[in-house]
């Protein structure tokens, strides 16, 4: 995926549970529908949290991988 | 089925208050209606004047407990009264004080932080979490 796609990065290393998926919830409501937004954890949790949250609100998980301790995600927004 | 999550909030220490914003803030993110009871002394935390302080912690912290959570504290992790404000911002949570709580610790509203919207009693609790979970802590 072109990096020029993705419309907001959010950074949420080192924060703990429940911020990484609030500050996606934050900020996915500041992009259209269709838009993408990546956001890096370090939080272990934010794997499973990432499925849960993008199944729950109907966001789309399009991407994800992690690499030395970080969890990254990329978002389609519904 | 109702996705209301109600969480009744009687207690007043710091790594249980976490806990319910915790809670709290995950269900909102997840675009579900949470619903906060305030009783006792998880109310008690809620004064204007005494919201960021030192609440303590539960008995069986102890001292590895007490060092952990401080150790939290200075890594960053956010406190409970921030998680709970930015879940009242991205989601449809509505926090209310217990009607007799208040009574017992002669509060008014104007004594509690704003993030508290309201004065209920138990019959408008039990309405309004419809057959919603109910979580008590």
């Amino acid at each position: 995926m072109a990096t020029q796609d993705i419309k907001l990065k959010v950074d949420a290393s080192g924060l703990s549970c429940p911020l990484p998926i609030l500050k996606a919830t934050q900020g996915i409501k500041t992009l259209q529908s269709g838009e993408l937004m990546e956001v890096v954890a370090t939080d272990p949790g934010s794997v499973k949290d990432f499925a849960a949250w993008a199944s729950s609100t109907g966001n789309a998980l399009v991407e994800q991988d992690s690499a030395n301790g970080k969890f990254r995600f990329v978002v389609r927004r519904k | 089925m109702d996705e209301t999550v109600s969480i009744v909030l009687f207690s007043g220490t710091d790594d249980k208050l976490t806990a319910a914003a915790t809670l709290a803030a995950g269900a909102a993110a997840l675009g579900r209606p949470v619903k906060i009871f305030l009783q006792y002394w998880g109310l008690n935390a809620f004064r204007a004047d005494g919201i960021v302080g030192d609440h303590g912690l539960a008995p069986e912290a102890g001292e590895f407990g007490r060092a952990a959570v401080a150790a939290a504290a200075k890594a960053g992790q956010a406190h409970w009264a921030e998680t709970l404000r930015m879940a009242k911002e991205l989601g449809e949570v509505d926090i209310q004080a217990c009607s007799a709580s208040m009574e017992i610790l002669k509060l008014k509203q104007s004594d509690l932080d704003p993030i508290v919207d309201g004065v209920e009693g138990v019959a408008a609790f039990y309405i309004n979490a419809g057959e919603g979970q109910i979580i008590f802590i």
